[in-house]
């Protein structure tokens, strides 16, 4: 999977989990920074954004073209944030859960968690317009 | 601003004296839709909670410490490919441990803004 310049630009890896699932990797860059000794909300917000972003398109699987361009369009409606914890200067995680895949509207949860995935350190839920 | 705002490339825009304005421009490697040349979300959602951050601080009229407790955002439309997004932030009530904000980023018009958001901070030096 291509991701976009902006995931370039805050230095998300793709990687895959044990059941085969996508998952992103940020390593802990300086560019992230929000308070001091602390990631950005924004930053994880974006990282859940496209963790949940990268989940959509692999459940939406064969609908999506091998050339990297989308035979789906999906389109951001809202996103909903929680931040449970300080984002610390290490590397983050990210996965996103599709809980809905309609015909229309896509409901997808996302977390992020550093250390330990069961004390994540924000959570993201997200609801997508698709146009097949 | 220094650290991830200032690698947005998020400036100063305008303030009061419960709400401040800042501004994104338009950059290539902020963009999420390459086929469409759109913004991502991720540095409009960092845009406003910077916004709605310095909102708080002008409102309790100090930099005391918070912390996001959670942001919502309502994406209406795209933002227009090359144009600067601004971002304003309102902080309406500071109750004894959590600030209440809301804002709306528009790119160039206020009347026909681009985001809707909603959210809450902690405040971490309330006892």
């Amino acid at each position: 999977m291509i991701l976009p310049p902006y995931a370039r630009l805050l230095g998300l890896l793709p990687r895959t989990d044990d059941d085969g699932r996508p998952l992103l990797e940020m390593p802990f860059a300086p560019d992230a920074i929000g308070r001091p000794g602390f990631l950005h909300g924004g930053a994880i917000g974006g990282m859940l954004e496209m963790a949940a972003y990268v989940a959509l398109r692999d459940a939406l699987g064969g609908e999506s073209t091998g050339d990297g361009a989308a035979a789906v369009t999906i389109k951001p409606i809202n996103v909903t944030i929680d931040f449970m914890r300080g984002g610390r200067e290490r590397t983050t995680f990210a996965a996103g859960i599709v809980t809905r895949l309609g015909a229309r509207i896509a409901n997808v949860t996302a977390t992020a968690w550093q250390d330990d995935r069961t004390a994540p350190i924000a959570a993201g839920r997200m609801n997508y317009l698709l146009r097949r | 601003m220094g650290g991830h705002g200032e690698r947005l490339g998020i400036a100063y825009h305008a303030h009061g004296g419960d709400w401040c304005e800042l501004a994104l421009p338009f950059r290539d490697d902020l963009i999420g839709d390459p086929a469409r040349g759109v913004l991502a979300s991720g540095p409009i959602l960092t845009l406003m909670d910077m916004a709605t951050s310095m909102g708080v601080w002008l409102k309790r009229g100090s930099f005391l410490p918070h912390a996001t407790l959670d942001l919502r955002i309502d994406y209406l439309r795209p933002a227009v490919a090359g144009r600067t997004v601004i971002g304003r932030g309102e902080c309406y009530r500071v109750a004894r441990q959590v600030a209440f904000v809301r804002g709306q980023a528009h790119d160039g018009d206020p009347d026909d803004p681009l985001a809707h958001v909603a959210g809450t901070f902690m405040l971490l030096d309330a006892t």
